[in-house]
């Protein structure tokens, strides 16, 4: 909120415009034409990946995994921005604030536990079958 | 607007105050459901990392490439994804005022979430007829608990869904209601962010060779 007050004289200030500016109005909508690109965007996004997968188009399905996550990705974005109406101005910050820490605690979340149990596995002692069925 | 009255007092120094400060409550409305659903964020990360970890262990049981049916699963996506945008044209009628369009559009989209459950639930009950109940591997039960923690949540969405439009029938558009619609608004459009990484993490990389 921004207050101008253009004062022609010192001495004579009751011919003053005020313009109280609001911003809050302009997170949480969007407009028609917003929600139809995300909408098209997001059909792209989403058939491509379902199509790779289901056509076997890639041999190597490690290739495939890499690209259906960078689709993911990208319709994560294309929802925040159309969907969510996402921008840094928003709340004064705050929700882009509080976006970046929950993504901070997410990959942390994430690869921490994926990393860990990956390492666990490879470390544990080896065991046979007949071993596992005797365990307590 | 709120309006915004100069005092001029004689010495020339101008003091000013904001009429009314309606408005303010809303942005704090909106701005602590969003840390909700930053927090639900956080629950999903750990059912995903959970999924993610035990996602490959089958104990001798069916794989995610033996029992998902991604033509099924497609369908299911595009009806989370319709709803999204029927959603979005409820807010825009909102928004003009159109209490009647705005009802219309929240019943479709209640139609295509319902269609999203109902199907979620056909394959639920499919796979535990076929014995691949959340009991059989780690990758069952990684796999029900993530995708019925989302399937819960939108059911919840659905019963607030109704709600609200006994409450807008009842009261039409009035700023309390307007401000209900925006916080489901937003959760609703969380969950189809959420979906993007159910089908992608689990469905499609499931089914991989």
């Amino acid at each position: 909120m921004s207050a101008r007050a253009p004062v022609s004289d010192g001495r004579h200030a009751e011919t003053v415009q005020v313009e109280v500016v609001h911003d809050h109005h302009e997170a949480g909508h969007g407009s028609r034409k917003e929600y139809i690109t995300g909408f098209v965007l997001s059909v792209i996004l989403t058939a491509i990946p379902f199509w790779l997968v289901m056509a076997e188009v890639f041999s190597d399905s490690r290739v495939t995994s890499l690209v259906i996550m960078a689709f993911a990705v990208a319709q994560i974005v294309v929802h925040m921005v159309y969907f969510l109406h996402m921008n840094a101005r928003s709340e004064g910050g705050w929700t882009m604030m509080a976006l970046i820490f929950t993504i901070v605690l997410v990959v942390i979340a994430l690869s921490g536990s994926l990393w860990v149990m990956y390492h666990l596995n490879a470390n544990m002692m080896p065991m046979s079958p007949g071993d596992m069925r005797t365990m307590p | 607007m709120a309006q915004s009255h100069p005092v001029a007092a004689d010495d020339a120094e101008l003091r000013f105050y904001v009429a009314d400060e309606h408005g303010h409550a809303e942005g704090g409305t909106m701005l602590g459901f969003w840390l909700y659903l930053m927090s639900d964020c956080l629950i999903f990360a750990i059912l995903f990392a959970t999924y993610g970890v035990l996602g490959r262990n089958y104990a001798a049981g069916p794989s995610g490439a033996d029992l998902f049916d991604l033509k099924l699963v497609a369908v299911n996506t595009s009806m989370l994804l319709f709803s999204s945008i029927t959603y979005g044209f409820a807010m825009l009628e909102m928004e003009k005022g159109d209490q009647r369009m705005t009802q219309r559009w929240l019943a479709i989209t209640g139609a295509f979430g319902l269609c999203f459950i109902g199907l979620e639930l056909y394959e639920f009950a499919h796979l535990i007829h076929e014995g691949a109940t959340p009991q059989r591997s780690a990758f069952l039960s990684s796999f029900f608990t993530l995708v019925g923690t989302h399937g819960l949540h939108v059911t919840f969405g659905l019963i607030w869904l109704v709600t609200l439009m006994v409450q807008v029938h009842q009261r039409g558009l009035i700023p309390a209601n307007r401000r209900r619609l925006m916080c489901l608004s937003m959760f609703w459009h969380f969950l189809d962010v959420i979906w993007i990484g159910v089908f992608t993490f689990v469905y499609l990389m499931g089914s991989l060779k």
